[in-house]
């Protein structure tokens, strides 16, 4: 037999007659939960944006031939020596082609897996970019530009002209930046290039290429599959990679394993790839819930501390009011519906203040060589954070009021009236 | 004549700083109607009787009947439920929620009640006011009105449930003669107009002998 409705209206007197109080006690909250929603949703931003500049670029699963001794030495077959200790010094490499032998059945074959968004070949290559008497050495990788754009985001990375130039132009080049600035070269200019066997070509420059890793712009550059293969004067089926997307990137070292085994070549998936980065997130988000945790807690001593103080200034209140028939319970439920309203206001002012912050950093300019298509600060404002952020600043609230509304409930009103 | 009010045998004994037995194997009834006052010295455990009598203090040896009905044992839940709907309290200092309004101090413990609607309650409230001739402070903060009006205010909340029975200690203790007068002359009307049953502890002489019956207590036990 709670009456709500009058337990409601006595906290609310409360509240409103102690407003000073109670509005410093849920600023404490809004501030605690304002900071968390600002600083999960940049963090998280900043994540994304390193993540992406990664992972977006890593196929899922990286396949090619491997330079490698082979796992088996010639004396290994020999009968004779079955049972001997073998020591072989001096091992070389295997020598194997670069191409991936039967390239094109295998990208169908995995083409018709269902967790495979794209195939991808490539053709890699190591060139001269020529410039008069200068050789510059480089890498030319051969790729379908329409089809890298969709999957790959390669169109976030071309600084100057476009996927689909590289796609119409027959002998056109997709120049790293650090080379064009090197050579001071611009779109639509000639560029000559020459593969290690020492013929030279000239390619039209139908774009600039920035990854953001200055290194790798000085060397990369890009052009179609055909072209490099017409360069190396190689057939349609040299390919030299296969990359592959899934559509869940949790398959990809079951997928890794599975083509090493099927077809003896190598297979390298994105968290081997990557193992670094996950650690890299892990502890920016640890640190983002240790900071946002530490505020609340900060605000939800400050909510402990003001109905504390409440609670000794009203205690001839909560004597009259047991006297007159208010249980110990409905006590308990006016000092935690203080705390409650306090967290509710003070979580939901919370919000909008990290939503108008979140937005505002969001606008704030961010310009860096490393990320071209990055303009302003990344921020990813998610509908979970809100809630789990709400959820806290409940939680947090319910606890700090739960102590001093139990020393309430159990307030002796007896020895308060006689005590006067 | 009905018993209101029923005391068996009750011994308490107060354990801090050492054991004492303060209240001993006390014994009485308060009829309905009558306007009973407890007189006694300083620490003859006055006081202490009437909060095991209104329920608020239950660490007792004893039985308590109210209504005939046994008190004595009951869960605090359910002694709650008795004091809001039987017991009228009026204290030496009178205790009114500063905050709120004297209308809804004097409402709070029927909305507790709840067993009137709002407009019901509010009309009552009003109604037990212009009986104490305060009804124009109705609108008015509690800690903004006088001594003898805050008491008269705390006599209407002890009235608006219409209780069995109203206790009070030292009700006019902090309150001037003509001020005292005042209240024990709405006690007198409430005793003799409406049937009420009063229990009054009190040091004044003045009013406890104006009462129907005084119950002399020292040293924890009833004289006369």
């Amino acid at each position: 037999m709670t009456n709500w409705k009058v337990i409601l209206n006595i906290a609310k007197t409360h509240l409103l007659t102690k407003i000073k109080q109670t509005s410093t006690a849920a600023l404490g909250v809004t501030f605690g939960i304002g900071a968390y929603i600002t600083l999960v949703c940049f963090m998280t931003g900043l994540n994304g944006m390193l993540d992406d500049l990664i992972l977006n670029q890593t196929p899922h699963v990286h396949i090619y031939n491997e330079i490698e001794p082979s796992k088996e030495q010639p004396i290994a077959l020999y009968d004779e020596f079955k049972n001997s200790f073998n020591v072989v010094h001096s091992i070389k490499p295997k020598l194997t082609q670069k191409k991936i032998h039967n390239a094109l059945p295998i990208i169908k074959y995995l083409e018709e897996d269902e967790n495979v968004r794209g195939v991808l070949p490539q053709v890699k290559t190591q060139i001269f970019y020529i410039a008069g008497s200068i050789e510059l050495g480089g890498n030319l990788t051969g790729i379908n530009p329409i089809d890298e754009e969709r999957l790959f985001n390669m169109g976030d990375y071309i600084v100057e002209g476009s996927a689909e130039a590289l796609q119409n132009t027959d002998n056109g080049i997709l120049l790293g930046i650090g080379i064009a600035e090197k050579m001071s070269l611009h779109v639509g200019d000639r560029i000559q290039i020459s593969p290690i066997s020492g013929e030279v070509f000239p390619l039209k420059i139908v774009g600039f290429y920035q990854s953001g890793i200055a290194d790798l712009d000085a060397i990369q550059s890009f052009t179609n599959v055909k072209s490099v293969q017409r360069i190396l004067g190689e057939a349609e089926n040299y390919i030299t990679d296969i990359n592959v997307k899934l559509h869940d990137i949790e398959q990809a070292v079951p997928l890794s394993k599975k083509i090493e085994q099927q077809f003896n070549l190598k297979a390298i998936d994105i968290k081997t790839a990557n193992a670094q980065f996950e650690t890299g997130t892990t502890i920016r988000n640890l640190i983002t819930y240790a900071v946002s945790i530490t505020l609340l807690i900060v605000a939800g001593f400050g909510i402990y501390n003001i109905l504390n103080m409440l609670i000794y200034e009203k205690m001839n209140d909560i004597a009259i009011l047991k006297a007159t028939g208010f249980s110990g319970k409905d006590v308990q439920l006016i000092f935690m519906s203080q705390a409650m309203i306090i967290g509710f206001v003070g979580g939901i002012l919370g919000l909008a203040i990290g939503l108008g912050l979140a937005s505002f950093i969001s606008t704030i300019p961010f310009q860096t060589e490393a990320l071209p298509t990055v303009e302003t600060y990344p921020v990813n404002i998610q509908p979970l954070f809100f809630i789990i952020g709400f959820t806290f600043a409940m939680l947090s609230t319910f606890l700090a009021g739960y102590l001093p509304s139990k020393k309430a409930k159990k307030i002796d009103p007896v020895r308060i009236i006689r005590g006067q | 004549m009905t018993t209101v009010l029923e005391a068996k045998n009750i011994n308490k004994y107060f354990r801090k700083p050492v054991l004492f037995h303060v209240i001993k194997d006390v014994s009485f009834r308060v009829e309905k109607g009558e306007f009973a006052s407890i007189m006694g010295k300083s620490g003859c455990g006055k006081s202490t009787l009437l909060y095991i009598l209104s329920t608020m203090d239950t660490d007792y040896e004893g039985e308590l009947f109210l209504n005939d009905e046994l008190v004595t044992g009951q869960s605090r839940q359910y002694l709650s439920y008795l004091r809001n709907k039987h017991i009228g309290f009026v204290f030496q200092f009178h205790y009114l929620l500063s905050e709120f309004s004297v209308l809804e101090n004097v409402m709070l413990p029927a909305k507790k009640l709840a067993e009137k609607s709002f407009e019901e309650i509010e009309h009552s409230a009003m109604e037990k006011l212009k009986m104490l001739n305060i009804d124009h402070l109705g609108r008015k903060r509690a800690s903004r009105i006088s001594g003898g009006e805050k008491q008269r205010v705390a006599i209407a909340r002890a009235l608006i449930n219409d209780p069995s029975i109203i206790m009070g200690d030292e009700p006019t203790g902090n309150l001037d003669s003509y001020n005292a007068e005042n209240v024990f002359n709405i006690f007198k009307q409430l005793s003799d107009e409406k049937g009420l049953s009063l229990l009054v502890v009190t040091h004044d002489e003045d009013f406890a002998s104006n009462t129907d019956r005084i119950i002399q207590m020292g040293d924890g036990r009833i004289l006369s």
